[in-house]
């Protein structure tokens, strides 16, 4: 079993078929949907993590991408200079994946795992201290 | 007998390492077993602390005379426009100043170069006079060449802040931070109970005069912060439920740190500084230790729509429920965040309190009061 993640776009017409239905009935592919962005009648985009075999995988990227929904695997990290950061916080108020939190001490604690790449924290930090890390 | 301390009587303590001394917080917390009665004989200093963006600050420089001399009338700090209305060769850095050409370095990252010990790049413009017959230099500066360099910040430490939110279509970029569309988000500012004034709402013992921790070493209160306004509703605690005072404060830069002063820039708005700011508060009687057991849940603030002209007031909240991580606004459940360092200030309000007992640092009496019943001007457009 393999974990990846993707950013899914697809165009204006597309955006009433049952994707997930196909992803997961067809192919077996656990879907854990991270952003969406779908509005009826306009370009929409989500972000995936998909979990399946690696072939199975394969299919169904090659089936959406039939269908004309063009999948681009997510690669990009956020990377945060801790060691220069004072908590202010600005990062957390736009942080709604919950992965930049406030901890109890109230200092800033990133959990990259649910971080989706929105990048919205890069200009909230009025310090600069977030940077996208394109690395595999 | 009500007990009454004097300042000699609380120095006499700092001085023999005997003061009592706990932090703004410490006391919120004590107040709830304690009566200010009993608060008041127990503790002799409260430090209050706060570490937040403060747009109106600055520092003032003497870069020394060159050899011809030049009166400088157009300045630039490593390409950053500094106020050249000074003499020859002095100046005024003003934290939000930039070079459009590059708004993300400003003021503030100048005089956090310059703290750091860096080099900076001087040039300055004249026309040359009799006396000051230099047209042109371009050199290097750093906080070891120049002979002053001193913080003075006219607007610092509000006493309290409103909340910042958003009810528009669109994310706005503010002072307040990025604000999401359709209030998907809130901002707030203040240390809450730890925050300076809101521990002595009244100006008790903050006056012209008061020694203070400022940016990492010594400063002193100068003079009533710009806006300062005493005119603002208070609530049933005695605490202004808006922005109100402000206190504008000096000290010397060159003994600053960047651990207490770090510039920033916010986008589509510009930079500012944090400043990092503490202030030890004598308990002189029962009224201080009741001002100073002032707790979370009794500081209030507006809620302002920054998506709408006249940010108008959408509600009011208190700092626990800011603190809580979600407030009510109109019925809508609302994601809190600070844009202040609340951690930052905990470790001045600490240090603060350990330089205190230990009589290192010893409170001055304000040499003068603050007036009391100061209101605002707006700015008139007139033909």
């Amino acid at each position: 079993m393999r974990k990846k993640r993707y950013i899914l776009t697809f165009p204006a017409k597309s955006g009433d078929k049952a994707l997930s239905y196909h992803l997961v009935k067809d192919y077996d592919i656990r879907i854990n949907i991270l952003k969406a962005e779908v509005r009826p009648g306009k370009t929409g985009s989500l972000v995936l993590e998909l979990k399946g075999t690696s072939e199975n995988l394969k299919k169904g990227i090659a089936w959406l991408e039939e269908n004309n929904v063009s999948c681009e695997p997510l690669n990009k990290k956020i990377h945060w200079n801790e060691q220069k950061c004072i908590n202010c916080g600005n990062c957390t108020a736009v942080c709604f994946s919950g992965a930049l939190k406030m901890d109890s001490n109230w200092e800033l604690s990133f959990n990259s795992e649910k971080c989706i790449v929105c990048e919205l924290c890069v200009p909230a930090c009025p310090l600069n201290l977030f940077e996208i890390d394109f690395r595999e | 007998m009500a007990i009454k301390k004097s300042y000699e009587e609380i120095n006499g303590k700092i001085k023999k390492g005997k003061a009592v001394v706990f932090t703004a917080e410490e006391v919120s917390a004590m107040s709830k077993e304690l009566s200010p009665s009993e608060i008041v004989k127990k503790v002799d200093v409260v430090t209050t602390a706060t570490f937040g963006a403060m747009c109106s600050s600055g520092a003032f420089i003497n870069f020394g005379h060159a050899n011809p001399p030049i009166r400088m009338e157009r300045i630039r700090l490593n390409g950053v426009p500094v106020y050249e209305g000074l003499a020859a060769v002095d100046t005024y850095v003003g934290a939000t100043a930039c070079n459009p050409d590059n708004p993300q370095y400003g003021g503030a990252h100048v005089i956090q170069d310059l703290v750091e010990g860096k080099e900076l790049e001087l040039e300055a413009w004249g026309k040359g006079t009799d006396c000051y017959p230099r047209k042109h230099i371009k050199t290097k500066i750093s906080k070891e060449t120049v002979n002053e360099m001193f913080l003075f910040n006219p607007r610092n430490a509000y006493q309290n802040y409103n909340v910042a939110v958003n009810s528009t279509e669109k994310i706005k970029y503010t002072y307040m931070g990025s604000l999401l569309p359709n209030m998907r988000n809130a901002t707030y500012s203040t240390s809450g109970e730890l925050s300076p004034l809101l521990n002595d709402p009244d100006f008790r013992t903050i006056g012209l005069g008061t020694r203070i921790f400022l940016g990492g070493t010594e400063g002193f209160v100068s003079w009533p912060g710009t806006q300062f306004n005493t005119s603002k509703p208070k609530n049933e605690h005695g605490v202004p439920m808006s922005n109100a005072a402000t206190i504008a404060v000096i000290g010397d830069l060159k003994q600053m740190s960047s651990e207490y002063l770090q510039a920033a820039y916010y986008e589509k708005y510009g930079i500012s500084l944090f400043v990092g700011i503490g202030v030890p508060v004598p308990v002189l009687d029962e009224d201080m230790a009741q001002r100073l057991s002032i707790r979370n849940e009794q500081i209030e603030t507006m809620v302002l729509d920054y998506g709408k002209e006249g940010t108008p007031a959408l509600g009011r909240v208190n700092y626990e429920q800011l603190r809580s991580g979600f407030i009510k606004v109109k019925g809508k459940k609302v994601r809190t965040a600070p844009v202040a360092s609340l951690a930052k200030a905990r470790k001045i309000a600490d240090l603060l309190k350990e330089q205190v007992q230990k009589g290192e640092f010893e409170l001055q009496q304000p040499v003068k009061m603050f007036p009391s019943n100061t209101s605002l001007n707006g700015l008139k457009e007139v033909e």
